[in-house]
């Protein structure tokens, strides 16, 4: 696979990213407390079966919402670190072949 | 989102389990073989599955005013072939069972057969398919990551259908409307993780081409 983008480009295509994502937030006419999809689909479930009781609990939950919260930061932490890693690598590498030149 | 803990019925649970684990053991011969054969692949992979990571921690809202999250596995399937994202996307949903209880063990089987094998492979086949009709490279790769992701909560609206049927309108209405609450929310994500997915390709495999960026002006003779 070969792909380059322009500077230009990639930051057009990112802001376009970031502008799909925030316009929920600020969108007029969209209801909604912005919970998640797994907790709207549990609730379909007990709607759809009354009586339903979810027949196992996790063998652990995050204590609180805060706690949870820095998980997924701990999450996206990691998986940022590695790949800014690899892709700042490959920056370097690409540069030094061109030095070489 | 993947299915909750306890809320695929028993039989269900254990048949996702079994119609998962093949692609598992699968995706994980397959990784070991393209390590051997390619050890400078090692970064790349590690950085497809870091993508994985980062997409599936951000809960992001929609346009139906429920928060869902990308899977970001459409990049993996496109540079490494959708098989070895099993073994990737099982370890990012044993991180969310067992560490935030989102998703969970009973449902595992179920969540990687959404997330970490249809999602890939229908991402991989759409990236085959766009380049074979001669779509440029970018195009493509957005389509592989976008469907990538849209199919998994299809798939996902299915699982919950099956388990689910509505008692009127049967398995069709019950996916009509676990698919209203999953793929609908999905939508706009994927898109945008389809854009961010062109950009991160772009960066892990890309090559600079004389004068085009203006990135390395020292490159510009090439």
């Amino acid at each position: 696979m070969d792909l380059s983008l322009s500077r230009g480009r990639s930051l057009l295509l990112l802001a376009l990213a970031a502008v799909i994502v925030a316009a929920p937030m600020v969108l007029p006419g969209i209801e909604g407390a912005f919970s998640g999809t797994d907790d709207v689909a549990s609730q379909a479930v007990e709607a759809a079966r009354p009586g339903y009781i979810r027949w196992i609990e996790p063998l652990w939950s995050p204590p609180s919402k805060e706690i949870e919260g820095t998980i997924f930061a701990l999450q996206a932490a990691l998986g940022a670190g590695i790949l800014g890693y690899v892709l700042g690598r490959r920056h370097g590498s690409r540069r030094r072949d061109v030095d070489d030149r | 989102m993947h299915i909750m803990e306890g809320f695929l019925p028993v039989g269900h649970a254990i048949g996702w389990t079994i119609a998962a684990a093949p692609f598992v053991v699968a995706g994980s011969i397959a990784l070991r073989r393209t390590l051997r054969a390619r050890p400078e692949a090692r970064l790349t992979l590690a950085a497809a599955s870091a993508f994985t990571f980062v997409l599936s921690a951000l809960k992001l809202p929609s346009v139906t005013g429920s928060c869902s999250h990308p899977t970001g596995t459409g990049l993996g399937a496109m540079t490494f072939g959708p098989a070895v994202m099993a073994p990737v996307g099982l370890i990012v949903l044993l991180f969310q069972g067992l560490l935030l209880a989102h998703g969970g063990l009973t449902t595992l089987g179920a969540n990687v057969f959404s997330m970490a094998i249809a999602g890939p492979w229908v991402g991989w086949a759409a990236w085959r398919v766009a380049t074979r009709l001669g779509l440029s490279t970018a195009v493509a790769v957005f389509l592989g990551a976008a469907l990538a992701d849209l199919a998994t909560y299809v798939v996902t609206s299915a699982q919950l259908a099956l388990a689910f049927p509505d008692p009127a309108s049967g398995v069709a209405g019950s996916f009509a409307k676990f698919s209203g609450i999953f793929a609908v929310t999905q939508v706009p994500l994927a898109i945008a993780e389809g854009l961010l997915t062109v950009v991160v390709t772009a960066a892990l495999v890309g090559r600079e081409r004389s004068g085009e960026a203006g990135l390395h002006p020292i490159a510009g003779g090439r």
